[in-house]
Protein backbone atom coordinates (compact mmCIF):
# COMPACT_ATOMS: atom_id res chain seq x y z
CA UNK A 1 0.00 0.00 0.00
CA UNK A 2 1.31 3.27 -0.86
CA UNK A 3 1.07 6.49 1.67
CA UNK A 4 -0.99 9.13 1.35
CA UNK A 5 -0.17 11.79 -1.62
CA UNK A 6 1.86 8.23 -2.79
CA UNK A 7 1.09 6.44 -5.81
CA UNK A 8 -2.51 6.11 -6.18
CA UNK A 9 -3.51 2.18 -5.31
CA UNK A 10 -3.87 0.49 -8.29
CA UNK A 11 -4.81 -3.28 -9.57
CA UNK A 12 -1.52 -4.26 -10.24
CA UNK A 13 -2.53 -6.42 -7.05
CA UNK A 14 -4.79 -8.04 -8.45
CA UNK A 15 -3.02 -9.22 -11.77
CA UNK A 16 -3.19 -12.68 -12.00
CA UNK A 17 -4.81 -13.73 -8.18
CA UNK A 18 -8.07 -14.36 -10.37
CA UNK A 19 -7.78 -17.69 -10.45
CA UNK A 20 -6.44 -17.94 -6.81
CA UNK A 21 -8.93 -16.42 -5.31
CA UNK A 22 -12.58 -16.03 -4.55
CA UNK A 23 -14.62 -13.48 -3.05
CA UNK A 24 -18.25 -14.11 -1.47
CA UNK A 25 -20.82 -11.52 -1.43
CA UNK A 26 -23.25 -12.14 1.46
CA UNK A 27 -26.53 -12.97 -0.78
CA UNK A 28 -29.53 -12.28 2.08
CA UNK A 29 -31.09 -9.38 0.67
CA UNK A 30 -29.52 -6.27 -0.87
CA UNK A 31 -27.29 -5.14 -3.61
CA UNK A 32 -25.38 -8.20 -4.33
CA UNK A 33 -24.84 -8.36 -8.30
CA UNK A 34 -23.53 -4.95 -7.85
CA UNK A 35 -20.60 -5.87 -6.26
CA UNK A 36 -20.23 -9.12 -8.13
CA UNK A 37 -20.25 -7.34 -11.18
CA UNK A 38 -17.25 -4.96 -10.21
CA UNK A 39 -14.94 -7.80 -8.76
CA UNK A 40 -16.09 -9.53 -12.29
CA UNK A 41 -14.79 -6.28 -13.88
CA UNK A 42 -11.17 -5.87 -12.12
CA UNK A 43 -10.93 -10.03 -13.15
CA UNK A 44 -11.78 -11.62 -9.96
CA UNK A 45 -14.57 -14.40 -9.37
CA UNK A 46 -17.46 -13.63 -6.81
CA UNK A 47 -20.16 -15.45 -5.80
CA UNK A 48 -23.29 -14.56 -3.78
CA UNK A 49 -23.32 -16.38 -0.14
CA UNK A 50 -26.55 -17.47 0.96
CA UNK A 51 -25.73 -20.61 3.07
CA UNK A 52 -22.99 -22.00 5.35
CA UNK A 53 -21.13 -24.27 2.61
CA UNK A 54 -21.07 -21.08 0.68
CA UNK A 55 -19.61 -19.42 2.94
CA UNK A 56 -16.97 -21.98 3.61
CA UNK A 57 -15.64 -21.23 -0.03
CA UNK A 58 -14.77 -18.10 -0.07
CA UNK A 59 -11.06 -16.16 0.77
CA UNK A 60 -13.21 -12.50 1.26
CA UNK A 61 -16.62 -12.11 1.95
CA UNK A 62 -18.13 -8.57 1.51
CA UNK A 63 -21.59 -7.51 3.18
CA UNK A 64 -23.41 -5.42 0.63
CA UNK A 65 -25.45 -2.45 1.11
CA UNK A 66 -29.17 -3.25 2.27
CA UNK A 67 -31.33 -3.33 5.17
CA UNK A 68 -29.30 -4.34 8.46
CA UNK A 69 -32.77 -5.09 10.77
CA UNK A 70 -33.43 -7.40 8.29
CA UNK A 71 -30.02 -9.02 7.30
CA UNK A 72 -29.51 -9.75 10.98
CA UNK A 73 -32.88 -10.82 11.20
CA UNK A 74 -32.03 -13.17 8.33
CA UNK A 75 -28.38 -14.37 9.92
CA UNK A 76 -30.15 -15.44 12.74
CA UNK A 77 -33.17 -17.54 11.07
CA UNK A 78 -30.98 -19.36 8.76
CA UNK A 79 -27.79 -20.13 11.05
CA UNK A 80 -25.19 -17.91 9.48
CA UNK A 81 -24.43 -15.30 12.11
CA UNK A 82 -22.18 -17.49 14.05
CA UNK A 83 -20.17 -19.20 11.17
CA UNK A 84 -19.51 -16.08 9.34
CA UNK A 85 -18.17 -14.48 13.09
CA UNK A 86 -16.56 -18.04 13.63
CA UNK A 87 -14.66 -16.95 10.09
CA UNK A 88 -14.21 -13.29 10.05
CA UNK A 89 -12.27 -14.24 13.71
CA UNK A 90 -10.06 -16.85 12.04
CA UNK A 91 -8.81 -14.25 9.69
CA UNK A 92 -11.24 -14.08 7.29
CA UNK A 93 -11.18 -10.80 5.69
CA UNK A 94 -14.36 -8.87 5.66
CA UNK A 95 -15.80 -5.76 3.98
CA UNK A 96 -18.89 -4.09 4.91
CA UNK A 97 -20.32 -1.40 2.79
CA UNK A 98 -23.21 1.08 4.22
CA UNK A 99 -25.43 -1.15 6.09
CA UNK A 100 -22.58 -4.55 6.20
CA UNK A 101 -20.83 -1.78 8.24
CA UNK A 102 -23.86 -1.41 10.39
CA UNK A 103 -23.97 -5.21 10.85
CA UNK A 104 -20.53 -6.06 11.59
CA UNK A 105 -20.17 -3.23 13.88
CA UNK A 106 -19.54 -3.73 17.78
CA UNK A 107 -22.82 -1.77 18.45
CA UNK A 108 -25.63 0.64 17.35
CA UNK A 109 -25.97 3.98 18.96
CA UNK A 110 -28.76 5.26 20.29
CA UNK A 111 -30.42 1.96 19.43
CA UNK A 112 -31.02 -1.33 20.84
CA UNK A 113 -30.21 -3.47 17.80
CA UNK A 114 -28.41 -6.51 17.83
CA UNK A 115 -25.06 -6.79 15.43
CA UNK A 116 -22.91 -9.05 14.98
CA UNK A 117 -19.57 -7.52 16.95
CA UNK A 118 -16.33 -7.85 14.13
CA UNK A 119 -15.11 -4.74 14.57
CA UNK A 120 -14.62 -2.00 17.64
CA UNK A 121 -17.25 0.81 16.14
CA UNK A 122 -20.05 2.37 17.29
CA UNK A 123 -22.40 3.50 14.41
CA UNK A 124 -25.14 5.75 13.93
CA UNK A 125 -27.72 4.86 11.56
CA UNK A 126 -29.25 7.11 8.65
CA UNK A 127 -26.42 9.81 10.74
CA UNK A 128 -26.73 11.89 7.35
CA UNK A 129 -30.23 12.14 7.29
CA UNK A 130 -33.31 10.58 5.56
CA UNK A 131 -33.35 9.47 1.61
CA UNK A 132 -34.03 13.35 0.70
CA UNK A 133 -29.88 13.73 2.70
CA UNK A 134 -28.81 10.93 0.56
CA UNK A 135 -25.60 12.22 -1.32
CA UNK A 136 -22.72 12.12 -3.94
CA UNK A 137 -19.59 13.48 -2.39
CA UNK A 138 -16.34 13.51 -3.27
CA UNK A 139 -14.00 11.94 -0.59
CA UNK A 140 -10.77 12.23 0.37
CA UNK A 141 -9.11 9.04 1.07
CA UNK A 142 -5.26 9.30 1.13
CA UNK A 143 -4.41 5.44 1.28
CA UNK A 144 -6.25 5.37 -2.15
CA UNK A 145 -4.50 8.18 -3.91
CA UNK A 146 -4.62 12.27 -4.39
CA UNK A 147 -7.89 12.29 -6.51
CA UNK A 148 -10.75 11.76 -4.50
CA UNK A 149 -13.22 8.99 -4.59
CA UNK A 150 -16.85 9.38 -6.00
CA UNK A 151 -18.57 8.17 -2.76
CA UNK A 152 -22.58 7.80 -2.59
CA UNK A 153 -24.10 7.98 0.68
CA UNK A 154 -27.79 6.79 1.09
CA UNK A 155 -29.39 6.91 3.72
CA UNK A 156 -25.80 6.21 5.47
CA UNK A 157 -24.71 5.71 8.92
CA UNK A 158 -20.92 7.27 10.33
CA UNK A 159 -19.10 5.80 13.09
CA UNK A 160 -19.84 7.74 16.32
CA UNK A 161 -16.78 6.02 18.02
CA UNK A 162 -13.96 4.08 17.44
CA UNK A 163 -11.52 1.56 19.50
CA UNK A 164 -8.12 2.22 19.58
CA UNK A 165 -6.86 -0.74 17.34
CA UNK A 166 -9.11 1.23 14.41
CA UNK A 167 -7.81 3.15 12.03
CA UNK A 168 -9.43 5.71 10.09
CA UNK A 169 -9.23 6.10 6.58
CA UNK A 170 -11.92 8.35 5.42
CA UNK A 171 -13.93 11.20 7.27
CA UNK A 172 -17.23 13.64 6.00
CA UNK A 173 -17.92 16.49 8.13
CA UNK A 174 -15.62 15.11 11.01
CA UNK A 175 -17.19 11.96 11.11
CA UNK A 176 -15.05 8.47 10.20
CA UNK A 177 -17.10 7.29 7.21
CA UNK A 178 -14.17 4.57 6.16
CA UNK A 179 -12.68 2.78 8.76
CA UNK A 180 -9.81 -0.69 8.95
CA UNK A 181 -9.32 -2.94 12.01
CA UNK A 182 -6.72 -5.83 10.57
CA UNK A 183 -8.84 -7.91 8.25
CA UNK A 184 -11.92 -6.31 8.69
CA UNK A 185 -12.63 -3.20 6.63
CA UNK A 186 -15.87 -0.61 6.75
CA UNK A 187 -17.50 2.02 4.58
CA UNK A 188 -20.60 4.01 4.89
CA UNK A 189 -20.70 4.71 1.20
CA UNK A 190 -21.37 2.52 -1.45
CA UNK A 191 -18.18 2.31 -3.60
CA UNK A 192 -20.28 -0.79 -6.10
CA UNK A 193 -22.66 1.75 -7.00
CA UNK A 194 -19.37 4.00 -9.52
CA UNK A 195 -17.08 2.96 -11.71
CA UNK A 196 -14.32 3.99 -9.77
CA UNK A 197 -13.02 0.06 -8.25
CA UNK A 198 -10.27 1.32 -6.12
CA UNK A 199 -11.70 0.22 -2.98
CA UNK A 200 -12.52 -3.19 -4.25
CA UNK A 201 -9.15 -3.40 -5.05
CA UNK A 202 -7.85 -2.03 -1.32
CA UNK A 203 -10.16 -4.94 0.07
CA UNK A 204 -8.68 -7.69 -2.74
CA UNK A 205 -5.09 -6.59 -1.15
CA UNK A 206 -5.93 -7.24 2.37
CA UNK A 207 -7.66 -10.67 0.69
CA UNK A 208 -4.30 -11.86 -0.83
CA UNK A 209 -2.72 -10.93 2.35
CA UNK A 210 -4.41 -12.82 4.44
CA UNK A 211 -4.04 -16.09 1.92
CA UNK A 212 -0.60 -15.22 1.42
CA UNK A 213 -0.16 -14.93 5.33
CA UNK A 214 -2.59 -18.26 5.49
CA UNK A 215 -0.79 -19.94 3.12
CA UNK A 216 2.86 -18.92 4.34
CA UNK A 217 1.94 -20.49 7.73
CA UNK A 218 0.68 -23.78 6.06
CA UNK A 219 -3.00 -23.45 7.28
CA UNK A 220 -4.58 -22.42 4.37
CA UNK A 221 -7.42 -19.25 4.32
CA UNK A 222 -10.08 -21.54 2.84
CA UNK A 223 -11.75 -23.69 5.36
CA UNK A 224 -12.64 -27.02 3.61
CA UNK A 225 -16.31 -27.49 3.01
CA UNK A 226 -18.15 -29.81 5.94
CA UNK B 1 -18.99 18.97 -3.47
CA UNK B 2 -21.87 17.28 -2.20
CA UNK B 3 -25.03 16.43 -4.70
CA UNK B 4 -28.48 15.41 -3.46
CA UNK B 5 -31.53 14.12 -5.04
CA UNK B 6 -29.09 12.72 -8.21
CA UNK B 7 -29.98 9.62 -10.69
CA UNK B 8 -27.61 7.75 -8.53
CA UNK B 9 -28.77 8.04 -4.92
CA UNK B 10 -32.19 7.93 -6.12
CA UNK B 11 -31.73 4.69 -8.31
CA UNK B 12 -29.11 3.92 -5.32
CA UNK B 13 -31.83 3.26 -2.77
CA UNK B 14 -33.98 1.19 -4.37
CA UNK B 15 -30.86 -1.14 -4.99
CA UNK B 16 -30.35 -1.22 -1.42
CA UNK B 17 -33.98 -2.83 -1.27
CA UNK B 18 -33.19 -5.77 -3.62
CA UNK B 19 -33.84 -9.37 -2.44
CA UNK B 20 -36.40 -7.77 0.09
CA UNK B 21 -39.89 -7.42 1.18
CA UNK B 22 -41.74 -4.07 1.28
CA UNK B 23 -45.17 -3.79 2.94
CA UNK B 24 -48.26 -1.82 3.34
CA UNK B 25 -49.33 -1.12 6.84
CA UNK B 26 -51.93 1.55 7.91
CA UNK B 27 -50.75 2.17 11.74
CA UNK B 28 -47.19 2.45 13.45
CA UNK B 29 -47.96 -1.04 15.53
CA UNK B 30 -48.53 -2.67 11.89
CA UNK B 31 -45.25 -1.13 11.34
CA UNK B 32 -43.26 -2.32 13.88
CA UNK B 33 -44.76 -5.85 12.99
CA UNK B 34 -43.33 -5.70 9.62
CA UNK B 35 -40.15 -4.32 10.42
CA UNK B 36 -39.96 -7.34 13.17
CA UNK B 37 -40.55 -9.63 10.43
CA UNK B 38 -37.80 -8.36 8.09
CA UNK B 39 -39.61 -6.02 5.85
CA UNK B 40 -36.96 -4.04 4.16
CA UNK B 41 -39.39 -1.18 3.83
CA UNK B 42 -43.06 0.00 4.63
CA UNK B 43 -45.74 1.92 2.80
CA UNK B 44 -47.88 4.19 4.93
CA UNK B 45 -51.01 3.91 4.32
CA UNK B 46 -54.50 5.09 5.33
CA UNK B 47 -56.76 1.76 4.12
CA UNK B 48 -54.69 -1.16 2.69
CA UNK B 49 -55.89 -1.78 -0.94
CA UNK B 50 -58.78 -4.61 -0.57
CA UNK B 51 -60.59 -1.80 1.90
CA UNK B 52 -59.73 1.08 -1.14
CA UNK B 53 -61.64 -1.56 -3.34
CA UNK B 54 -64.26 -2.36 -1.12
CA UNK B 55 -65.37 1.12 0.25
CA UNK B 56 -65.01 2.71 -3.29
CA UNK B 57 -65.16 6.48 -3.22
CA UNK B 58 -62.22 8.78 -3.98
CA UNK B 59 -58.72 7.40 -2.52
CA UNK B 60 -56.26 10.25 -1.97
CA UNK B 61 -52.79 10.66 -0.46
CA UNK B 62 -52.80 9.36 3.31
CA UNK B 63 -52.97 11.48 6.12
CA UNK B 64 -49.92 13.04 6.80
CA UNK B 65 -50.03 12.98 10.62
CA UNK B 66 -50.38 9.25 10.13
CA UNK B 67 -47.49 8.94 7.54
CA UNK B 68 -45.49 10.85 9.98
CA UNK B 69 -46.46 8.54 13.05
CA UNK B 70 -45.06 5.77 10.79
CA UNK B 71 -41.94 7.27 9.89
CA UNK B 72 -41.28 7.81 13.26
CA UNK B 73 -42.22 4.00 14.64
CA UNK B 74 -39.32 2.43 12.55
CA UNK B 75 -36.00 2.84 11.63
CA UNK B 76 -36.59 1.34 7.74
CA UNK B 77 -37.48 3.48 5.07
CA UNK B 78 -40.99 4.78 4.35
CA UNK B 79 -43.18 4.97 1.27
CA UNK B 80 -45.82 6.83 0.55
CA UNK B 81 -48.67 6.79 -2.16
CA UNK B 82 -49.70 9.77 -4.47
CA UNK B 83 -52.14 10.33 -7.12
CA UNK B 84 -51.12 9.72 -10.60
CA UNK B 85 -50.19 13.06 -12.17
CA UNK B 86 -50.90 14.75 -8.59
CA UNK B 87 -47.85 16.66 -8.20
CA UNK B 88 -49.17 18.78 -5.23
CA UNK B 89 -49.55 15.74 -3.19
CA UNK B 90 -45.89 14.44 -4.46
CA UNK B 91 -44.28 18.18 -3.27
CA UNK B 92 -45.94 17.18 0.18
CA UNK B 93 -44.54 14.08 0.35
CA UNK B 94 -41.21 15.21 -0.18
CA UNK B 95 -41.42 18.47 1.98
CA UNK B 96 -42.54 15.43 5.10
CA UNK B 97 -39.33 13.27 4.34
CA UNK B 98 -40.38 10.58 3.00
CA UNK B 99 -38.04 8.05 1.46
CA UNK B 100 -39.87 6.62 -1.56
CA UNK B 101 -43.45 8.21 -3.29
CA UNK B 102 -45.06 5.62 -5.39
CA UNK B 103 -47.31 7.01 -7.87
CA UNK B 104 -49.94 5.12 -7.67
CA UNK B 105 -52.72 3.45 -9.76
CA UNK B 106 -54.47 1.96 -6.33
CA UNK B 107 -55.36 5.75 -5.57
CA UNK B 108 -57.91 7.23 -7.62
CA UNK B 109 -56.04 9.26 -10.45
CA UNK B 110 -55.50 12.99 -10.32
CA UNK B 111 -54.63 13.13 -13.87
CA UNK B 112 -55.86 11.08 -16.65
CA UNK B 113 -53.68 12.48 -18.95
CA UNK B 114 -49.72 12.80 -17.15
CA UNK B 115 -47.86 11.36 -14.73
CA UNK B 116 -45.63 13.56 -12.20
CA UNK B 117 -42.54 14.85 -13.85
CA UNK B 118 -40.40 13.33 -11.34
CA UNK B 119 -37.19 14.30 -12.08
CA UNK B 120 -38.05 17.48 -10.70
CA UNK B 121 -37.95 15.64 -7.04
CA UNK B 122 -35.44 15.01 -4.62
CA UNK B 123 -37.52 12.12 -3.15
CA UNK B 124 -37.30 8.91 -6.01
CA UNK B 125 -40.18 7.51 -7.22
CA UNK B 126 -41.53 4.41 -7.80
CA UNK B 127 -44.43 3.78 -10.66
CA UNK B 128 -46.42 0.81 -12.19
CA UNK B 129 -46.15 -0.68 -14.97
CA UNK B 130 -47.84 -3.83 -17.16
CA UNK B 131 -45.49 -3.87 -20.26
CA UNK B 132 -42.38 -2.81 -21.17
CA UNK B 133 -43.45 0.88 -22.94
CA UNK B 134 -45.12 1.76 -19.86
CA UNK B 135 -42.36 1.03 -17.68
CA UNK B 136 -40.36 3.27 -19.90
CA UNK B 137 -42.26 5.84 -19.89
CA UNK B 138 -42.36 6.13 -16.33
CA UNK B 139 -38.54 5.96 -15.96
CA UNK B 140 -38.30 8.77 -19.04
CA UNK B 141 -40.64 10.34 -16.63
CA UNK B 142 -37.76 9.71 -13.58
CA UNK B 143 -39.25 7.10 -11.80
CA UNK B 144 -36.17 5.61 -9.86
CA UNK B 145 -37.74 1.68 -9.71
CA UNK B 146 -40.85 0.19 -11.32
CA UNK B 147 -43.01 -2.17 -10.28
CA UNK B 148 -45.76 -4.78 -11.97
CA UNK B 149 -48.74 -3.34 -11.36
CA UNK B 150 -50.77 -6.57 -10.77
CA UNK B 151 -54.17 -6.03 -9.38
CA UNK B 152 -53.69 -4.71 -5.88
CA UNK B 153 -55.96 -5.80 -2.89
CA UNK B 154 -57.05 -8.88 -5.51
CA UNK B 155 -55.11 -11.79 -3.58
CA UNK B 156 -54.87 -12.75 -7.18
CA UNK B 157 -51.55 -13.10 -8.83
CA UNK B 158 -52.44 -14.25 -11.86
CA UNK B 159 -51.73 -10.32 -13.63
CA UNK B 160 -48.51 -9.48 -11.38
CA UNK B 161 -47.16 -12.79 -13.38
CA UNK B 162 -48.63 -11.42 -16.58
CA UNK B 163 -47.18 -8.19 -16.47
CA UNK B 164 -43.84 -9.58 -14.91
CA UNK B 165 -43.75 -11.64 -17.85
CA UNK B 166 -44.49 -9.18 -20.13
CA UNK B 167 -41.96 -6.93 -18.99
CA UNK B 168 -38.76 -9.63 -18.75
CA UNK B 169 -40.27 -11.20 -22.60
CA UNK B 170 -39.77 -7.51 -24.01
CA UNK B 171 -36.60 -6.93 -22.86
CA UNK B 172 -35.05 -10.39 -23.75
CA UNK B 173 -36.30 -9.88 -27.63
CA UNK B 174 -34.80 -6.28 -27.85
CA UNK B 175 -31.87 -8.16 -26.87
CA UNK B 176 -31.54 -10.10 -29.63
CA UNK B 177 -32.86 -7.29 -32.41
CA UNK B 178 -30.95 -5.94 -34.85
CA UNK B 179 -29.98 -2.38 -34.33
CA UNK B 180 -31.63 -1.05 -37.53
CA UNK B 181 -35.03 -1.97 -36.03
CA UNK B 182 -34.38 -0.34 -32.43
CA UNK B 183 -36.40 3.09 -34.03
CA UNK B 184 -39.88 0.97 -35.03
CA UNK B 185 -39.79 -0.94 -31.73
CA UNK B 186 -39.34 2.50 -29.85
CA UNK B 187 -42.24 3.83 -31.36
CA UNK B 188 -44.36 0.26 -31.14
CA UNK B 189 -43.24 0.83 -27.39
CA UNK B 190 -44.07 4.50 -27.16
CA UNK B 191 -40.73 4.86 -25.59
CA UNK B 192 -37.68 6.97 -26.01
CA UNK B 193 -34.61 5.41 -27.95
CA UNK B 194 -32.31 6.20 -26.06
CA UNK B 195 -34.42 3.85 -23.32
CA UNK B 196 -34.95 0.72 -25.88
CA UNK B 197 -31.76 1.13 -26.67
CA UNK B 198 -30.19 0.90 -22.79
CA UNK B 199 -32.36 -1.95 -22.58
CA UNK B 200 -31.47 -3.86 -25.30
CA UNK B 201 -28.11 -3.39 -24.68
CA UNK B 202 -27.99 -4.20 -21.03
CA UNK B 203 -30.48 -6.97 -21.25
CA UNK B 204 -32.61 -5.34 -18.08
CA UNK B 205 -34.18 -2.46 -17.35
CA UNK B 206 -31.91 0.89 -15.69
CA UNK B 207 -33.27 0.41 -12.59
CA UNK B 208 -34.78 -2.23 -9.84
CA UNK B 209 -38.00 -4.09 -10.88
CA UNK B 210 -40.10 -5.26 -8.38
CA UNK B 211 -43.12 -6.97 -8.01
CA UNK B 212 -46.48 -5.44 -6.72
CA UNK B 213 -50.09 -6.30 -6.91
CA UNK B 214 -51.52 -10.04 -5.27
CA UNK B 215 -49.12 -11.43 -3.59
CA UNK B 216 -50.17 -13.54 -0.63
CA UNK B 217 -48.12 -16.33 0.29
CA UNK B 218 -44.65 -17.53 0.34
CA UNK B 219 -44.77 -19.53 -2.82
CA UNK B 220 -46.58 -16.35 -4.44
CA UNK B 221 -43.40 -14.46 -3.96
CA UNK B 222 -40.89 -17.36 -4.92
CA UNK B 223 -42.48 -17.24 -7.93
CA UNK B 224 -42.53 -13.82 -8.93
CA UNK B 225 -38.65 -13.95 -7.76
CA UNK B 226 -38.04 -16.93 -10.02
CA UNK B 227 -39.54 -14.92 -12.54
CA UNK B 228 -37.50 -12.54 -12.62
CA UNK B 229 -38.75 -9.76 -9.56
CA UNK B 230 -36.03 -8.11 -7.70
CA UNK B 231 -37.84 -7.89 -4.56
CA UNK B 232 -41.74 -7.87 -3.65
CA UNK B 233 -44.23 -5.73 -2.54
CA UNK B 234 -47.44 -7.24 0.01
CA UNK B 235 -49.90 -4.89 0.02
CA UNK B 236 -53.73 -6.44 1.20
CA UNK B 237 -51.90 -10.37 1.25
CA UNK B 238 -50.38 -10.01 5.48
CA UNK B 239 -52.62 -7.84 7.23
CA UNK B 240 -55.63 -9.29 5.27
CA UNK B 241 -54.31 -12.77 6.49
CA UNK B 242 -55.55 -14.42 10.13
CA UNK B 243 -52.24 -14.29 11.05
CA UNK B 244 -49.93 -11.19 10.17
CA UNK B 245 -47.16 -11.82 12.03
CA UNK B 246 -46.37 -15.47 10.17
CA UNK B 247 -47.56 -14.46 7.25
CA UNK B 248 -44.87 -10.98 6.94
CA UNK B 249 -42.25 -13.32 8.10
CA UNK B 250 -43.03 -16.27 6.03
CA UNK B 251 -43.24 -14.26 2.65
CA UNK B 252 -39.66 -12.52 3.95
CA UNK B 253 -37.85 -15.74 4.37
CA UNK B 254 -39.81 -17.27 1.06
CA UNK B 255 -38.53 -14.29 -0.76
CA UNK B 256 -34.62 -14.27 0.40
CA UNK B 257 -34.11 -18.70 -0.77
CA UNK B 258 -37.02 -18.06 -3.51
CA UNK B 259 -34.99 -20.80 -5.40
CA UNK B 260 -34.86 -23.40 -2.51
CA UNK B 261 -38.17 -24.94 -2.48
CA UNK B 262 -37.49 -26.62 0.99
CA UNK B 263 -37.13 -22.74 2.80
CA UNK B 264 -40.87 -22.46 1.25
CA UNK B 265 -41.96 -25.87 3.02
CA UNK B 266 -40.64 -24.57 6.30
CA UNK B 267 -41.68 -21.23 6.09
CA UNK B 268 -45.41 -22.39 5.03
CA UNK B 269 -46.06 -25.21 7.66
CA UNK B 270 -44.79 -22.06 10.14
CA UNK B 271 -47.48 -20.37 9.61
CA UNK B 272 -49.55 -23.06 11.27
CA UNK B 273 -52.29 -25.47 10.53
CA UNK B 274 -55.18 -22.69 11.04
CA UNK B 275 -53.40 -20.15 8.65
CA UNK B 276 -55.40 -18.52 6.28
CA UNK B 277 -53.83 -16.15 3.36
CA UNK B 278 -56.00 -13.83 2.08
CA UNK B 279 -59.17 -14.59 0.68
CA UNK B 280 -59.18 -13.68 -2.75
CA UNK B 281 -61.01 -12.24 -5.90
CA UNK B 282 -61.76 -14.64 -9.41
CA UNK B 283 -60.25 -11.34 -11.59
CA UNK B 284 -62.62 -12.62 -14.21
CA UNK B 285 -65.47 -11.79 -12.21
CA UNK B 286 -64.60 -8.41 -12.10
CA UNK B 287 -66.01 -5.11 -14.00
CA UNK B 288 -63.46 -3.26 -16.39
CA UNK B 289 -64.28 -0.44 -13.92
CA UNK B 290 -63.09 -1.83 -10.74
CA UNK B 291 -59.55 -3.08 -12.72
CA UNK B 292 -56.74 -0.79 -10.80
CA UNK B 293 -53.94 -1.60 -13.50
CA UNK B 294 -55.81 0.32 -16.12
CA UNK B 295 -55.38 3.72 -14.46
CA UNK B 296 -52.65 5.54 -16.14
CA UNK B 297 -50.49 4.53 -18.97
Amino acid sequence: MEAAGGTPFSARFVAGISERISIGVLALQGDVDEHIAVMRRVGVSAVGVKTRADLARVDGLIVPGGESTTVMKLLARFDLGRPLQDRVRAGLPLWGTCMGTIVVAREVAGLEQPTLGLIDIAVRRNAFGRQNDSAEVALAIPVLGAEPFPAIFIRAPWIERQGRGVESLAERDGHSVMVRERNVLCTSFHPELTADTRVHEYFLSMVLQASEAGRAAGIGNRRDVA
Amino acid sequence: MTETGTITVKRGLAQMLKGGVIMDVVTPEQAAIAQDAGAVAVMALERIPADIRADGGVARMSNLELVQSIMDAVTIPVMAKVRIGHFAEAQALQALGVDFIDESEVLTPADEKYHVSKHLFTTPFVCGARDLGEALRRIAEGAAMIRSKGEAGSGNIVEAVRHMRSIRDAIKELTVVPEEELTARARDLGAPLELVREAAREGRLPVVLFCAGGVSTPADAALMMQLGAEGIFVGSGIFKSNSPKAFAKAIVDATTHFEDPNVIVAASKALGKGAQAMAGIDLRNLPESELLASRGN
